[in-house]
C-alpha cells in the first residue's frame, strides 16, 4: 500500500511542487502586505523562519518510513530532474548562499577558484562515478569499497574518511544555521544552534533519505528564489536590465575605473594581482591547487555521491548529474554579480561620502555588526566592526575607514536595491534552507555509515529491519547532538573547516572509487593502502601545518622543502612550497593514486570473479555479479 | 533482468572502448576549461567584451557553462552508446 501512495506522489511531483512554489510566493506577498500595514520587522522575520521550518517538518513527517530501501536510498524512485534539485540543496551550504558572494567581493578574480571548484567537480561525478555507483546499487559509498576491495577492512577505512570529512563539514553547517537563526531571531548563538538542530532532525529522523530528498527539493525552490530576487532588482536598478548575470559587466567596468581613482592595488577583475600591476605565479598555483581540491573533493563527498543511489536507473543517474549541476550553476554564476554590484555601491555611494549622508543600509547592518563606518573616534560604540580602527574624524568616510563582513554582501543587497524588509526575511529563509539541507544530507551520510556499515555489516549482520532502523535513528540523534555541541563551543571562526573537508575526502576516497571502476587490475591491497596513504598524508599535513607550523618548517628544511609561515586564525600556519594548507589534498590526491597503482602492481592480481564484478557494473543492463565474500545489502 | 552477461567478450570490449573514448574526450575538455584557461587568465583579461575581461568571464561564467554542457553531453552520448549495444537499463 505504501508503494501505491508513493507512486501516486511521484507521478504528481510536478503539480505538487508547482502548488508549493505558488503557495510560497503567495505567502511572501502576504507578509509584504503585513509589513506595509505596519507589522514590525521582527515578527516578519519570525514568521518566515518558523513557517518554513514547519513546512520542512510536515514533509519530514509525511515521508516517514519503515522500509530500509526508503530510509537509505529513498526507495530508488527519485526522477533525474528532482534528484538534481535535491542535490543542489544538499550541495549548496550556508557558506555558498551567504558567504560566497562576500568572498568574491574581497578576493575578486582569485575567489573564483570556489565558483569553478564547486561546479567542475560534477563533471567527474557524472563521467567517472555516478552511473557506475548507481549500477552497483547498494546503500552507501563504503559498501562499494567493501565489495570492490575485499570486505570489511576496506569498508572500515572508507568509513573513517567519510566520518572525518563529513563531521568537519556538518559542524560548519550547524555554525551557519546558528549564525542565521541568531541574527534574524535575536537568539543567543548556542541556543540558536540547537533550535536549528530541531529543524534538521525533524526532516530526517522519521523518513531518512526519503524525507530528506523531498524536503531538499522544497528547500532548493526557496533558496534559489531568495537568492535571485534581490540581485535581479539590483541589476534593474543599476543598469536598467533585470539580468544581473549579463549586466554586471557594466559594473565591472565602472569598478575598474573607480579603483584607479581610489588607488586600489589589487583590482577586482585582475587575475592573481601581485599589487604591482603584474601577476603572481604563487597566487596562480594556489588558485589551481584549491580548484583541484574542491573539484576532486566534490567527487568524493559521500553525501553527494549517495544522492545518485536514489534514481530509478543508471540512465537517470547520469541525467541527474546534469540537472544537479544546472541547478547549482544558477546560484554560482549569479554570485559574482552580487559581489560586483555591492562593490560598485560601496565605491560609488559609500566611500568619500559625508558621514551624515551615508546610505541607510550602513546604519541598518552596522547595528547587526556586519559593516562599520569608522570615521569618528567613538565609532566602535555604534559599529562593532570598527574595533581597532582609528578614523581621521574629518566627517568623510575614506576607504581605510570602511569595514565590511563577508556575510554583509548578500544580507544587505535587498536594502541597497531599495526592497522592503520582507525580502530580507526571504533571504534569511533561503540561507536557512541552504544550511539545513546540507546539514541533513551530511548527518544522514554519517549516521548511515555508522548504522549500516559499522553496526549492521561489521557488528551484528543478523539484525532485523526494525532493529536496524531504530539504530539508525538513535545514531542520527547522537551525531546531531555532538555536532551541535561542538559547533556551539567552537563558534563562528571555524568556517574554513569546509575547505578541509573537501581536501580530506578528495585525498581519501577519490582514487579508490575511480580506479575501482576504471582499472580492473586494482587489487584489494592497492585500494586499501591508497585510502590510508591519501587520507594519512592529508591529515598529517593539515595537523602539522595548522598547529605546529614553525616546527614543521624546521623539520621539512632537512629535506630542502621550503615552508612559508603565515599568521592566520591566530596561529603561525605553515604553507608548504607557499601552498595554503586548505589545499592539502594537492599532496594527498596524487599520493593515493600512486600508492594504489604501485601496491596493485606488486600484489596478486584480482580474481576472475572480481573482474567479472567490475565488468558487470560498467554495463547498465544485467545483474551485478558480486565477487565472493561481498554480500548484497538489499534484502 | 537476466542473470547472464548481456554482452559477449568482444561486444563488451568494443562497448568499453567507446565509453572510454567518450570519457577521455570529456575529461580533456574539462581540464582545458578548468585549468588551462585559468592558467592564462591574466593574458585573457586583456580582451574585454561587454565590460567583462575575458579571463574573469571564463572563471565566473564561461567555464561553468561548459561544465553543464559536459554533464548533459555525457548523459546523451552514453545513452546513445547504450542503445546501440542494447544495454540500457530502461
Amino acid at each position: 500500500m505504501a508503494m501505491k501512495v508513493e507512486g501516486g506522489f511521484v507521478a504528481n511531483l510536478g503539480r505538487i511542487y508547482a502548488w508549493y512554489t505558488g503557495g510560497f510566493i503567495g505567502f511572501t506577498i502576504f507578509l509584504g502586505i503585513l509589513e506595509a500595514v505596519g507589522v514590525p520587522n521582527k515578527v516578519i522575520g519570525y514568521l518566515f523562519v518558523f513557517l518554513t521550518l514547519a513546512v520542512y517538518a510536515i514533509i519530514g513527517v509525511l515521508a516517514r518510513t519503515a522500509q530500509l530501501s526508503e530510509y537509505y536510498v529513498a526507495g530508488r524512485v527519485v526522477p533525474a530532474f528532482y534528484n538534481g534539485m535535491a542535490t543542489g540543496a544538499d550541495w549548496m551550504s550556508a557558506a555558498s548562499f551567504i558567504g560566497m558572494a562576500g568572498s568574491l567581493y574581497f578576493l575578486g578574480y582569485d575567489g573564483l577558484a570556489f565558483v569553478l571548484g564547486w561546479t567542475g567537480g560534477y563533471c567527474l561525478v557524472g563521467v567517472l562515478q555516478a552511473p557506475y555507483l548507481r549500477k552497483f546499487g547498494q546503500y552507501t559509498v563504503p559498501d562499494f569499497f567493501a565489495a570492490r576491495f575485499g570486505g570489511n577492512v576496506a569498508r572500515f577505512w572508507a568509513v573513517v574518511v567519510l566520518i572525518t570529512a563529513s563531521f568537519t563539514y556538518v559542524v560548519a553547517q550547524i555554525v551557519g544555521v546558528g549564525i542565521i537563526t541568531s541574527r534574524f531571531l535575536g537568539l543567543d548563538f548556542q541556543v540558536a544552534c540547537f533550535v536549528g538542530l530541531v529543524g534538521i532532525l525533524l526532516c530526517s529522523m522519521l523518513g531518512g533519505m526519503k524525507a530528506v530528498t523531498w524536503t531538499q527539493v522544497a528547500q532548493y525552490i526557496i533558496l534559489i528564489i531568495a537568492y535571485l530576487i534581490p540581485v535581479i532588482v539590483m541589476s534593474a536598478k543599476v543598469t536598467g536590465v533585470p539580468i544581473p548575470q549579463l549586466m554586471y559587466g557594466q559594473a565591472l567596468e565602472k569598478i575598474t575605473a573607480l579603483e584607479k581613482t581610489l588607488g586600489i592595488a589589487l583590482p577586482h577583475a585582475a587575475a592573481y594581482p601581485d599589487g604591482k600591476g603584474g601577476a603572481s605565479a604563487l597566487k596562480m598555483w594556489n588558485f589551481l591547487a584549491l580548484n583541484l581540491c574542491l573539484m576532486v573533493g566534490t567527487a568524493a563527498l559521500p553525501h553527494i555521491l549517495m544522492r545518485y543511489f536514489t534514481t530509478p536507473s543508471v540512465r537517470q543517474a547520469r541525467m541527474s548529474v546534469g540537472w544537479s549541476l544546472f541547478f547549482i550553476f544558477l546560484l554560482y554564476f549569479t554570485a559574482p554579480s552580487y559581489a560586483a554590484f555591492a562593490k560598485l555601491e560601496v565605491y560609488q555611494n559609500v566611500i568619500g561620502s559625508q558621514m551624515a549622508n551615508l546610505p541607510g543600509w550602513i546604519a541598518e547592518w552596522g547595528r547587526v555588526g556586519v559593516v562599520g563606518a569608522c570615521d569618528a573616534p567613538n565609532a566602535a560604540q555604534i559599529y562593532s566592526m570598527c574595533r581597532g580602527v582609528t578614523g581621521n574624524n574629518d566627517g568623510v568616510l575614506q576607504l581605510a575607514e570602511f569595514r565590511i563582513n563577508t556575510d554583509a554582501v548578500v544580507l544587505a543587497t535587498p536594502e541597497i536595491a531599495g526592497l522592503p524588509y520582507v525580502i530580507s526575511g526571504l533571504v534569511a529563509a533561503g540561507g536557512l534552507a541552504a544550511a539545513l539541507s546540507t546539514a541533513d544530507g551530511l548527518l544522514l551520510a554519517i549516521a548511515n555509515a555508522l548504522s549500516h556499515d559499522i553496526y549492521y555489516k561489521m557488528i551484528d549482520p543478523q539484525a532485523d529491519t526494525k532493529r536496524r532502523l531504530i539504530t539508525s535513528r538513535v545514531l542520527l540523534l547522537l551525531v546531531a547532538l555532538i555536532a551541535a555541541y561542538v559547533a556551539g563551543v567552537l563558534g563562528a571562526d571555524i568556517l574554513f573547516l569546509v575547505s578541509w573537508a573537501f581536501s580530506i575526502a578528495a585525498a581519501g576516497l577519490f582514487a579508490g572509487i575511480v580506479l575501482g571502476i576504471w582499472s580492473k587490475n586494482t587489487t584489494n591491497a592497492g585500494g586499501i593502502w591508497g585510502v590510508i596513504a591519501g587520507y594519512g598524508a592529508c591529515m598529517i599535513v593539515l595537523v602539522f601545518t595548522e598547529f605546529y607550523g614553525p616546527a614543521f618548517k624546521a623539520f621539512l628544511a632537512n629535506f630542502g622543502i621550503p615552508v612559508d609561515i603565515v599568521r592566520i586564525r591566530g596561529r603561525e600556519v605553515g604553507y608548504i612550497l607557499g601552498i595554503n594548507n586548505i589545499s592539502c589534498g594537492i599532496f594527498g590526491i596524487p599520493l593515493s593514486f600512486i600508492v594504489t597503482y604501485l601496491v596493485s602492481r606488486v600484489t596478486t592480481a584480482p580474481s576472475q570473479e572480481m573482474q567479472d564484478f567490475v565488468e558487470s557494473i560498467r554495463v547498465p543492463a544485467g545483474k551485478v555479479r558480486l565477487a565472493e565474500g561481498a554480500q548484497a545489502a538489499t534484502e | 533482468m537476466s542473470d547472464k552477461n548481456p554482452l559477449s567478450k568482444e561486444q563488451f570490449a568494443e562497448y568499453w572502448r567507446r565509453t572510454s573514448n567518450l570519457m577521455w574526450t570529456l575529461m580533456i575538455i574539462w581540464a582545458i576549461f578548468g585549468y588551462v584557461v585559468p592558467f592564462f587568465a591574466a593574458e585573457l583579461n586583456r580582451i574585454v567584451i561587454f565590460g567583462f575581461p575575458l579571463g574573469f568571464y571564463f572563471g565566473a561564467q564561461g567555464s561553468l557553462i561548459v561544465f553543464v554542457v559536459i554533464c548533459f553531453w555525457n548523459a546523451f552520448a552514453q545513452d546513445k552508446i547504450d542503445d546501440e549495444f542494447g544495454v540500457s537499463d530502461e
